[in-house]
């Protein structure tokens, strides 16, 4: 038995951190402040749209792009607890997560929906 | 501990351990030697099949005017023998790899989720059956193995040849999924105490790089296949160029899997060759890092070069010139690898046994095809090349020099390993040579048919153009690799009654899986083994080969890894520290006498599979709701009784 | 020893079973899966983005159309008054879903009951909302076969429909185990799989809510 207990008490050592951050989870409080930002972009979001001078310039495709991407960060850091989970999960995620990104630009850059002035 | 000084070499008994047997054994398994022993055998055969089909494309090519088949004929046999050698035979027989090997040489006793093994082998079957099927159906595929769209639409392909094809590709891409979730956990979570990721094997390192690209590429084929399925099944508009669909969607999407495809086939064959050289070189493999990072790399930039694949289209001077450099970078990785095997035997002492034979020749081959690769990496080149012979000449070096020469090599090396029995090496080298001989007999006139104008996928071709000779040259090729296939055939199965009984380690290999009994037990190791190099059997055996690499001491305080539930309390003590890593493993008992816990065999990772296909077998009958509805169901039941199954024995 | 081992064994002997990493099997291969899905999703994001503004007929997402030969007007088809309390739905199955995975963790039983029943109700409402748009676009004039818009739409959108079918029958699934025998503490890892894949399907929704809903 004293080998088995080593063992454990060896590797308890050596993942402390990811099981501690299991622990950490965030609580009520900060979910309650997840979802109330998350309505109030989304509301703001909508807003937008119906604002026939906002939505002619220019800044309206990237304004909308950019606070999706907030939210999508939000609930990914948050409710999927990427900021407070193991780094491996952060890898598994944010790596393909960027290629697919790349890809879809990739893809509209090829055809026509993007174009490149020179 | 039992010992640390050196074991006399474990005399093998037949009788050390007993599989069960029997057809019901086979069906529950969930072994994951045995899932892998069902991969190898099915690809065997579908290369048995794809070669064939291949001598029917040679006998038909082997004069102008050939009459051996139709023209329809002769479009099924190209479409499959290409689909066949890469989804039915490469990719499979690497699994079957990835099944027997990464469990052993992480110091597993199974992979993460061994039920879900079992169904991707089940799903694998049940689709190469499928696609096969459309033979006895008269409608074998029949639109090249990317199957183009719109050319796959319904008013182009009215019949039932492309459905068996896009359903068949279909099924094929979730057994290849599931496998790769679980490859990914089980290299990740189920190493031996002291494996680090720089200490696993090579071959364990291509396949977790393989399996990456396997989770992200086939994705990408799923979109494109279904809406090719929902435009012949359900009139949606993707390929539907009269509703202005682009007709480069489906090749960009197809490229875009497709390309990963390419190295999703050759990097389980660079790893199998990385643990060949370095053991018949008697030298740890040169630059072992660089190898892994050129791996990562050859796989992150295999993302962005897919449109290398369409440059004939026409899709401007900016995209053209992005994908011929993003191409010619991954000439870079590639040739570190040349390099570093060179490298490794730079100095070694050499044992030329056939899968050391195998090897070079994947190094070798693998080069000329990787050389004509750069050339068309270049547009202008690339636009005289494309769809000619010398395309094909390309692609067959790379596949049939690389791939395959380096699968055999794993298989000779491997098959002691497997069968307890060493292969016949006289046979093997008539099988390596008459290959390696017919091989670039058959593929290297190629290069000049291309040059000379001969396009792909043509059924005949007219007298005078000059290409009669180097197709008779081809052809002549194409029967010494029949022979050489006969050889292997005979050897292999002749080997497994007569072959030299191997042992636990016949070649003085490195890695863990040379510690175990041939074949192993079903638990794989007795005791977790404790790592502390890269090379743990030689650490033991002949130190001296790995003075020069990193080791940590077996005391090292930061033991950063530890097996699901093996703490069987027989590891090794921390202050061991003359090489515990490759201390005996006993021989043999059986897992209960060891108080090992395997998982229970079951049936329902087989029910789920079938199930799963009926799905498809009822899309194929023209939509078929009744039987499309009660298959869902019966698979969701399956699934269900499967997962609220405990995967082990339960103890009270 | 032999029983040291069996118990350390069973997957169920404790919330974090040894491995390599210290972390769970279930959730390395869902984060995999998660990985994968990204490019599913972005391939089908990217079809529909290709093709937007290129059908050859309407009707059209943002704008009206008239058809040339029989001067039917048709309005520009997408609803976002009903869409956007549809994203709301499911930004607060979301906020349930963490609720559930909370209460599991604490152990209180009945908690973890009404979230995980909320969650799953979330989504079946999102799910009826869907329904509902899909019927009223085939009224309006608007299949799979009419044109490139509503080929790539309803297969985009009927995906991530499907993903969140796939996961309400998950959670009820759970649900009726913590009914049935109750879900321990030990058993948090398996809301919390049930959960990443839950959160992802809806970050899915926030970017098709915006690139296809909100960008004109």
């Amino acid at each position: 038995m004293a080998a088995d207990h080593s063992h454990s008490s060896v590797s308890h050592d050596a993942h402390g951190d990811a099981a501690a951050h299991e622990h950490t989870h965030p609580d009520w409080g900060t979910y309650k402040w997840v979802a109330l930002i998350l309505t109030l972009i989304t509301a703001l979001e909508v807003w937008i749209y119906y604002l026939p001078s906002f939505t002619a310039t220019r800044l309206f495709v990237p304004t909308l792009l950019a606070l999706s991407a907030i939210k999508f960060a939000i609930v990914v850091m948050f409710y999927m607890h990427l900021k407070y989970d193991a780094k491996l999960f952060r890898a598994l995620f944010i790596g393909p997560l960027l290629i697919a990104s790349f890809i879809i630009v990739g893809l509209l850059f090829l055809f026509n929906h993007i174009k490149i002035q020179f | 501990m039992a010992t640390t000084v050196s074991l006399p070499p474990t005399p093998y008994t037949a009788t050390t351990h007993k599989y069960e047997s029997g057809l019901w054994s086979w069906l529950s398994t969930t072994d994951h030697k045995r899932v892998g022993q069902l991969y190898l055998y099915t690809s065997l055969f579908w290369f048995l099949v794809g070669g064939l089909e291949a001598g029917m494309i040679r006998t038909q090519l082997y004069g102008p005017n050939g009459h051996f088949v139709s023209a329809t004929t002769y479009n099924e046999l190209f479409t499959m023998h290409g689909t066949t050698m890469i989804f039915l035979v490469i990719m499979p027989l690497s699994a079957a790899f990835f099944n027997f090997l990464i469990p052993l040489q992480i110091g597993a006793r199974d992979v993460a989720f061994p039920r879900l093994n079992a169904f991707s082998y089940w799903v694998f079957l049940f689709g190469g059956l499928f696609i096969n099927a459309s033979w006895f159906f008269h409608a074998a595929p029949n639109a090249g193995w990317f199957g183009y769209a719109p050319l796959t639409t319904r008013p182009y392909s009215p019949g039932l040849n492309i459905d068996f094809w896009v359903i068949g590709l279909q099924i094929l891409g979730i057994s290849s999924l599931a496998a790769g979730f679980n490859f990914i956990t089980t290299i990740i979570n189920m190493r031996a105490p002291g494996m680090h990721f720089m200490r696993m094997p090579v071959f364990t390192w291509m396949a977790f790089i393989t399996q990456f690209l396997i989770v992200l590429a086939f994705p990408i084929i799923t979109v494109a296949l279904t809406f090719l399925m929902l435009d012949r099944f359900f009139g949606t508009n993707f390929y539907e160029v009269s509703a202005g669909a682009d007709p480069l969607l489906w090749q960009h999407l197809f490229w875009l899997f497709g390309h990963p495809e390419v190295y999703i086939l050759i990097l389980p064959a660079f790893g199998l060759v990385s643990e060949v050289i370095p053991v018949f070189s008697r030298k740890p493999l040169f630059g072992y890092p660089v190898m892994i990072y050129s791996g990562i790399l050859i796989a992150f930039l295999g993302f962005g070069v897919w449109a290398h694949h369409m440059f004939a289209v026409g899709m401007g001077p900016i995209a053209d010139s992005f994908f011929s450099i993003t191409t010619m970078l991954i000439a870079i990785p590639t040739g570190v690898k040349i390099f570093n095997w060179l490298g490794t035997m730079w100095g070694g002492s050499l044992r030329f046994t056939t899968a050391m034979k195998f090897a070079i020749g994947l190094v070798a081959l693998f080069t000329i095809g990787g050389i004509s690769g750069v050339m068309h990496a270049s547009p202008p080149s690339d636009l005289q090349q494309t769809d000619s012979y010398f395309i094909v000449a390309h692609f067959h070096y790379v596949l049939f020099g690389g791939s395959m020469m380096g699968l055999f090599a794993g298989l000779y090396f491997f098959y002691p390993k497997i069968t307890g029995r060493l292969m016949g090496e006289k046979a093997g080298s008539w099988h390596f040579w008459l290959t390696a001989i017919g091989m670039n007999l058959t593929f290297f006139p190629m290069h000049f048919l291309g040059l000379h104008g001969m396009p792909r996928r043509i059924s005949t071709y007219d007298a005078g153009q000059g290409w009669e000779q180097d197709n008779h040259l081809a052809s002549y090729g194409a029967i010494l690799i029949v022979i050489g296939t006969c050889f292997f055939v005979y050897n292999w199965f002749r080997s497994m009654k007569t072959g030299k009984v191997a042992g636990n380690d016949p070649w003085g290999g490195a890695t863990l899986e040379w510690m175990i009994p041939s074949p192993p037990p079903d638990y794989n190791f007795a005791t977790i083994p404790n790592v502390t190099s890269r090379y743990p059997l030689w650490d033991r055996k002949s130190p001296r080969l790995t003075a020069e690499v990193p080791h940590g001491s077996a005391a090292e305080t930061k033991i950063d890894v530890e097996v699901a539930g093996q703490k069987t309390g027989t590891l090794p003590a921390p202050s061991d520290t003359t090489g515990n890593a490759a201390s005996p493993q006993p021989v043999t008992s059986s897992a209960k006498q060891l108080g090992i816990v395997m998982p229970t065999p079951t049936i329902r990772p087989l029910l789920a599979a079938l199930s799963l296909g009926s799905v498809f077998i009822g899309l194929i009958m023209h939509k078929n709701l009744p039987i499309m509805f009660l298959a869902a169901i019966c698979f969701m039941l399956s699934l269900y009784s499967w997962l609220l199954t405990p995967l082990e024995p339960e103890h009270h | 020893m032999a029983t040291a081992a069996i118990e350390s064994h069973d997957p169920h002997a404790g919330a974090h079973p040894a491995t390599s990493t210290g972390l769970n099997n279930t959730k390395i291969a869902i984060w995999a899966f998660i990985g994968s899905e990204c490019f599913f999703f972005a391939s089908l994001i990217s079809t529909y983005l290709i093709y937007k503004g290129r059908s050859l007929v309407g009707p059209f997402p943002h704008e009206a159309w008239t058809d040339p030969s029989t001067h039917q007007v048709f309005k520009a088809i997408l609803n976002i008054p009903i869409t956007s309390v549809s994203t709301f739905v499911l930004l607060m199955s979301s906020l349930a879903m963490v609720l559930a995975h909370s209460a599991v963790v604490r152990g209180d039983r009945k908690s973890s009951k009404i979230w995980l029943a909320s969650t799953a109700l979330l989504g079946a409402t999102f799910l009826g909302f869907q329904a509902y748009e899909f019927t009223s676009f085939v009224h309006e004039g608007l299949t799979i076969h009419t044109n490139l818009f509503g080929s790539s739409f309803f297969i985009l959108t009927g995906f991530h429909g499907a993903h969140v079918t796939a996961g309400v029958i998950w959670l009820l699934t759970l649900l009726f185990i913590d009914i049935k025998r109750g879900l321990t503490p030990d058993e948090a890892i398996n809301v919390d799989v049930c959960a990443l894949y839950w959160h992802f399907v809806d970050v899915v929704w926030i970017a098709i809510f915006t690139l296809v809903y909100l960008i004109k």
